[in-house]
């Protein structure tokens, strides 16, 4: 009795029945060598320059929370997912799927915060597609956004390229984007003051620390499924053990407090404008001051190491002195979050 | 966070396991009895701090892992009504019945909400009177009362179209047919925390005065944990069996009178079947007659059918503390997070699921 | 399940008010403690279950921290078989 002949809620949670559908569902009939890095961008040749090229497709709801909306979560996301690859975003597209009835007042609102995304992101939205369908067959608006940008030549971050002794950082505060998205549904009768969600686009302060910093291994920003699904993806693809201090961990004392409340874990909620970044032990300290000259990045930490014992581990050490696992999750802690 | 940081010091905390280190002379086996307590150990790493000699076992504390198969199989035979809203805490979704689970039903279009309070389900039922709303009340102690006070609220309301399916148990009969129990042994309880709010620390009085088991009231942070399993491994070492009150900030010694008043209004204590630990006297509620029309069994003319446990599944046993989730062959095996077999597994307060999530594998 | 988190109460009508934590605000029921506003209480499953005594709560970190102090042991590395029992 498993969850394997009809797709459940889960199956978009971005951790564990996410993965074995792509591996099962869509790997084994795609068997394609860049597909199966399964990275945020695909990295492909076309002619003599090297490309990145992602697409995501955006569900959140509601449409409009604290700090922004799907438009701009639809533009960020795909140039966050262009700029942990260390390409420079350049050209995206939309399509859009909207609901009969929705008003034409609020399409207007998500299609001027997309074009305020674009100009702050610096990329041209070049080709779009637009399709309407009956009520009930999409809830207000779906949003798809695919994306290109150019690798510089000798750019090679790659998940493969983690090894024991580098350090984990992350950019800032965890769990914001999932908490503010949260609290602006009105079923769980919850009000927030001033927690807004962090989306904003990283290529610049990514761009600022590969051009002064060799020794960046690999990035990813930890969207659906958190940081601890980004850890996990790491120890397991480049078998290494990850350790992270949970004192190092920054936290939002409003994320902590709803956490508290209705018994999430921050570590598994979702982010649009953090990054997770492996560097080479011995410049971590740098690449973290680095990152808090940058108003994106004022909170950064290291917050973690890669070792060799126990390949496939994530251990926390607890803020008491303990040790713990940090696994996949199974399922999902909240639905349609970006 | 107020009265959470001070109970998180690293620093208190190491001090009191050294200490408990310093006294324990003998293997010590304590068991806790709360899914919160379960979860709170784990994830804070608690067993790797205090000494070995001390064994910490999971007892049957998470509401959702002792609801026997047939509350869970009524549940979906109501799920299967055109005109039912089956209203519900988070965790139950995901448990297997006999055939099925709340969270397929809904995949295959049944409407199943989840609910943070059994008064959302009273103002769903309110909002939707061409529904027929029925709340999936299981939990102990201190849920219980929240349902009652909800039904009290529902008939004051004059909702007619919300019922509840009545699962709800209750803690220290359970402890007392564990210590009855020959293949469990264990030598004191870490008492349900907030439980313990509405029962009182009194009620565990006769655990001690029947079987010399020390007992005591803890709460969740790291550093209240740790002082509870001190005082145990103390009093179990000087052979002074108490009840004792580490978590006096919110439990008094007669508990919550108010809540337990309402709870006992609208419900009574019968015998009730725990799943792995069989039925238990005096050990459940069930709706008084007074409130008979609110009663989903009544409503729907439900029948609760005993089911057998899927084969090679242990949570019964697990939940007794008989063993431990790694002595299942099923664990980690075919028994995952993501393809459960028992409850254990599927909840989110369950051992098995506290196990696989952060026990390190060595 | 018995997840139950402190929260304090900002406003109070009759049977039902707001309590808020952390710039998280919920409104709950408050049949069951007599808490009024600045006090805090104990919420679980949109009820208040209790409410915390403020000088308990500091008691307990007192008492956890005398009870070492009367424990009056070294902290060894691993147990020294002529510290056992109870001071």
């Amino acid at each position: 009795m498993d969850a394997d002949d009809k797709i459940i809620l889960a199956h978009g949670s971005g951790g564990k029945l996410t993965r074995n559908l792509v591996n099962e569902g869509f790997l084994a009939k795609f068997p394609d060598p860049v597909l199966a890095e399964l990275d945020d961008s695909a990295r492909v040749q076309v002619g003599s320059n090297r490309i990145c090229f992602t697409t995501d497709s955006y569900v959140v709801k509601p449409l409009f929370f604290p700090g922004s909306d799907i438009g701009k979560l639809a533009v960020y996301g795909t140039v966050n997912d262009l700029a942990v690859m260390g390409a420079e975003p350049l050209y995206i597209s939309c399509a859009l799927i909207i609901e009969e009835g929705l008003e034409r007042s609020v399409l207007d609102r998500v299609t001027d915060s997309m074009a305020e995304a674009c100009q702050t992101a610096g990329v041209s939205l070049v080709t779009g597609d637009t399709k309407v369908v009956e009520s009930g067959g999409a809830d207000q608006l779906f949003i798809n956004t695919s994306g290109v940008g150019l690798l510089p030549d000798g750019r090679d971050l790659g998940i493969d390229k983690i090894s024991p002794g580098d350090r984990v950082i992350i950019s800032g505060t965890i769990g914001d984007h999932a908490i503010a998205v949260l609290a602006a549904r009105q079923d769980l009768g919850l009000k927030l003051s001033g927690l807004k969600s962090d989306c904003a686009p990283l290529n610049n302060l990514i761009s600022d620390v590969l051009e002064r910093f060799d020794g960046v291994r690999f990035m990813r920003d930890p969207t659906r499924g958190g940081l601890a699904t980004v850890l996990c993806e790491m120890a397991e693809t480049a078998r290494v053990s990850v350790s992270i201090w949970e004192e190092k961990v920054p936290v939002r004392d409003e994320v902590r407090g709803t956490c508290e409340i209705l018994g999430f874990d921050p570590l598994y909620l979702a982010n649009e404008g953090k990054v997770v970044m492996v560097v080479d032990g011995g410049i971590a300290d740098e690449v973290r001051n680095a990152l808090r000259g940058d108003d994106l990045g004022k909170d950064a930490e290291v917050i973690g190491e890669i070792g060799a014992d126990n390949p496939g581990e994530v251990v926390l050490r607890t803020a008491v002195g303990g040790s713990r696992l940090i696994t996949m999750l199974a399922g999902d802690q909240l639905p349609r979050i970006c | 966070m107020k009265y959470v940081e001070e109970y998180r010091q690293k620093g208190l905390v190491t001090e009191i396991a050294g200490q408990i280190a310093a006294k324990i002379d003998r293997p010590v086996t304590l068991m806790e009895v709360c899914g919160t307590h379960t979860m709170a150990i784990h994830r804070h790493g608690i067993p790797e701090i205090v000494p070995r000699e001390l064994r910490l076992l999971s007892g049957p504390g998470c509401p959702v892992c002792v609801t026997p198969t047939s509350y869970i199989d009524a549940a979906i035979e109501l799920s299967r009504r055109e005109d039912v809203t089956l209203t519900t805490f988070g965790d139950l979704v995901r448990v297997p019945g006999s055939s099925t689970s709340l969270e397929r039903r809904k995949a295959e279009g049944a409407d199943v909400v989840t609910v943070y309070s059994p008064l959302d389900a009273v103002t769903l039922a309110e909002q939707r009177p061409d529904r027929q709303v029925v709340f999936l009340a299981v939990g102990f102690e201190t849920t219980a009362p929240t349902v009652a006070a909800s039904v009290r609220e529902a008939r004051n309301r004059n909702v007619e179209n919300f019922s509840v399916l009545v699962g709800h148990k209750l803690v220290p009969p359970a402890l007392i047919a564990l210590l009855q129990d020959e293949e469990v042994n264990v030598d004191g309880f870490i008492c349900p925390g907030h439980v313990s709010t509405i029962i009182g620390a009194r009620a565990y009085e006769p655990i001690v005065n029947e079987f010399g088991a020390p007992c005591v009231v803890a709460g969740f942070e790291p550093v209240d944990i740790v002082a509870a399993l001190a005082w145990l491994v103390e009093m179990v070492v000087t052979g002074k069996p108490e009840v004792r009150n580490a978590y006096t900030r919110v439990v008094t010694d007669e508990g919550n009178t108010c809540a337990l008043e309402c709870m006992y209004e609208v419900f009574e204590a019968v015998d009730s079947a725990w799943r792995g630990l069989g039925a238990i006297p005096a050990s459940g509620l069930a709706m008084r007659e007074a409130y008979a029309e609110l009663d989903a069994v009544n409503r729907f003319g439900l029948k609760m059918q005993e089911v057998a446990e899927t084969s090679g599944c242990l949570c019964g046993d697990v939940l007794r503390g008989a063993i431990e989730p790694s002595d299942c062959a099923l664990f980690a095996e075919q028994c995952t997070p993501e393809h459960p077999i028992g409850p254990c597994m599927v909840s989110s307060e369950g051992t098995c699921a506290a196990f696989y999530k952060y026990k390190l594998r060595r | 399940m018995c997840l139950a988190v402190p929260m304090k109460v900002v406003k109070r009508e009759g049977e039902r008010g707001v309590v808020e934590l952390e710039g998280v605000s919920r409104d709950v029921a408050l049949h069951f403690v007599d808490a009024q506003v600045g006090e805090y209480v104990l919420i679980h499953a949109g009820f208040a279950i209790q409410k915390i005594d403020e000088q308990s709560a500091l008691d307990t970190i007192q008492l956890f921290r005398e009870m070492l102090a009367a424990g009056a042991i070294e902290q060894p590395e691993e147990l020294q078989p002529e510290d056992r029992g109870s001071p």
